[in-house]
């Protein structure tokens, strides 16, 4: 009888504690450490998430003319790209990643130990921060060597951090997505949304030389609001609007956590894994 | 008190629905300590949804499953177990020492790395990448990280399946090693012959329901028989009101009697049919015990 008590009741004083704070420490470390090793050795997902952006920008921001709509382009792309490949890396290793492992189980064996589950997503997220970091800095080693670009250091730091704080809310989109379909869908589902939101927020070529109906349909797309974000850092977009895109994004990020919440609640006690 | 042992995991009235499907129907059951218990059923029969119940990676619909008289979702209590589950995918470019590093790193006093190795059989390849692995390293990998927190009570969820007979019989001495350090198991299975081979206890489930729960010489006894083959012109309708006799099957030209006893019944053949010929009399299988176990509780 006490035993089904202690089930459900609340923990009793005598239990020891969830996880001593340097293990919880030591246990999101190891999550951190070994996801980034295992997507660094996985061409799959290296290619994809460093490789295009890289190669995008290589073709439309650096090879093709530079002047275009009175904007440096090399400048430009540097930063929309960053945009682009942060959060595909966002929505692929979250949302891609976690869909495929939950499906196939091995998120199960996981939480069958006592690994809490914030260690699991702070693993992934920490190595989302990662790559992204990894890659804005190659996307401005390339823009500064190949583009000429030329900015305070100032705006280069802005720049880097604009962009790995903007993939956040992606992250939350991708813990959504893994929650709510299945892994055979979430790639789908990822594409779906990714490669025209990402065209039509003037992530490939400038905004600015998108027709007018479309722009003012990329008002209500995330990845506008974060390369808006990105180019008022470097200069480009102005100070004025910065607001209005923090607070769209923000509220993306408010609504894309929402949803990750409910989607992973709803699956605790069901199927949970 | 004393004199019972304790229990380490139980069921208590568990009901589990998946939609309408109903995966596990009332089921108690309790996995006392030290002991080696095993879950014995066919596919769907409710095994896997047990074990999740009891590890707390799933709720059940009515009822409860506790893990050390407790939650089983805490830490405190998973720290004490291990479990080795069926997975569809494990991250493939992780090394077998990364993948065990990782593990160990969950518990506050992991077992040393060289006895996971050890335990798991894994020494030699313990550089080589998961996707490098042949089936039956995969499944001692996943064996060697249900060790690695040096658990008390050990849950193996169908850990021999599609293997052949010697990969399986060279992992239950994997399994027997860990058991004879005086662990707890908790194994679920479909063959009869691998948890007659590594239980203490049976416990039989089918279709959500416990059917049978006894060691294995009692669950085998239960169905213990005998199988007569022969060649007679007895009509099929005279042999069934024979003694003993559960089934005729005809085929061809023999016949193939299942008996419990078969003495009686070989002398009452041969009485009654002079010409019968080709006499054999063999046990029934464990297989087929098993099966003809789990047909009869549901005719019951």
């Amino acid at each position: 009888m006490t035993a089904a008590l202690g089930a459900i009741g609340p923990r009793s004083a005598a239990a020891p504690k969830e996880h001593s704070s340097s293990s919880l420490i030591r246990i999101y470390l190891v999550e951190a450490k070994y996801e980034l090793y295992k997507l660094l050795r996985l061409p799959a997902f290296v290619i994809p998430s460093l490789g295009f952006p890289m190669m995008f920008y290589a073709l439309f921001g650096l090879l093709l003319p530079t002047k275009g709509a009175g904007v440096d382009i090399a400048k430009y792309l540097m930063a929309t790209y960053g945009a682009f490949g942060v959060i595909g890396i966002a929505l692929f290793s979250l949302g891609v990643g976690v869909a495929s492992e939950r499906g196939q189980g091995w998120l199960a064996v996981k939480r069958a130990s006592p690994m809490p589950v914030s260690a699991y997503f702070f693993g992934k997220f920490a190595m989302a921060l990662c790559f992204s970091g990894l890659l804005v800095v190659l996307l401005c080693l390339m823009g500064a060597i190949f583009g000429h670009v030329r900015m305070p250091a100032s705006q280069w730091l802005m720049l880097g951090l604009v962009e790995m704080l903007g993939g956040i809310p992606f992250c939350a989109a991708g813990i959504a997505v893994a929650y709510l379909v299945g892994p055979n869908s979430a790639p789908a589902i990822v594409n779906a949304f990714y490669l025209p939101s990402a065209f039509l927020s003037g992530l490939f070529i400038p905004a600015e030389m998108l027709p007018s109906f479309l722009r003012g349909f990329a008002q209500f797309l995330p990845p506008y609001h974060l390369a808006r974000l990105a180019l008022t850092a470097i200069g480009i977009e102005p100070m004025s609007k910065l607001p209005i895109h923090i607070g769209a994004l923000a509220l993306f990020a408010v609504l894309f956590t929402t949803l990750a919440v409910i989607a992973f609640r709803r699956d605790e006690g069901k199927t949970y894994g | 008190m004393t004199s019972h042992p304790e229990t380490v995991a139980n069921l208590d009235h568990a009901t589990k629905h998946y939609g309408k499907f109903v995966a596990l129907r009332d089921v108690s059951l309790d996995v006392l300590r030290g002991e080696v218990l095993s879950l014995l059923g066919p596919n769907g029969a409710g095994k896997t949804t047990s074990v999740k119940l009891m590890l707390g990676l799933s709720s059940p619909t009515t009822g409860k499953a506790t893990l050390f008289g407790g939650d089983p979702r805490k830490a405190a209590n998973r720290r004490r177990v291990g479990a080795m589950l069926q997975v569809g995918k494990v991250p493939e470019t992780l090394k077998v020492r990364e993948h065990i590093d990782q593990f160990r790193g969950y518990y506050p006093s992991p077992l040393p790395v060289d006895d996971v190795l050890e335990l798991g059989g894994l020494e030699g390849i313990e550089d080589k990448k998961f996707g490098e692995l042949s089936g039956g390293q995969r499944q001692r990998v996943l064996f060697a990280l249900a060790l690695c927190g040096d658990p008390e009570l050990l849950f193996l969820d169908e850990p021999t399946l599609g293997f052949d007979v010697e990969v399986r019989r060279a992992f239950w001495k994997q399994i027997r090693a860990y058991v004879s350090r005086g662990r707890t198991v908790l194994l679920t299975t479909h063959y009869l012959e691998e948890a007659d081979a590594l239980a203490d206890r049976i416990v039989v489930i089918d279709k959500g329901s416990i059917v049978a729960d006894g060691t294995p010489d009692e669950i085998k006894g239960r169905v213990s028989g005998r199988r007569v083959r022969c060649v007679t012109r007895i009509a099929e309708n005279e042999i069934k009101a024979m003694p003993g006799v559960t089934g005729v099957v005809i085929e061809g030209d023999r016949m193939e009697i299942m008996t419990s006893v078969a003495e009686p019944l070989v002398r009452q053949l041969l009485a009654r049919d002079a010409s019968l010929s080709g006499l054999e009399v063999t046990s029934v299988g464990l297989e087929d015990a098993f099966l003809s176990l789990i047909d009869k509780e549901h005719a019951a």
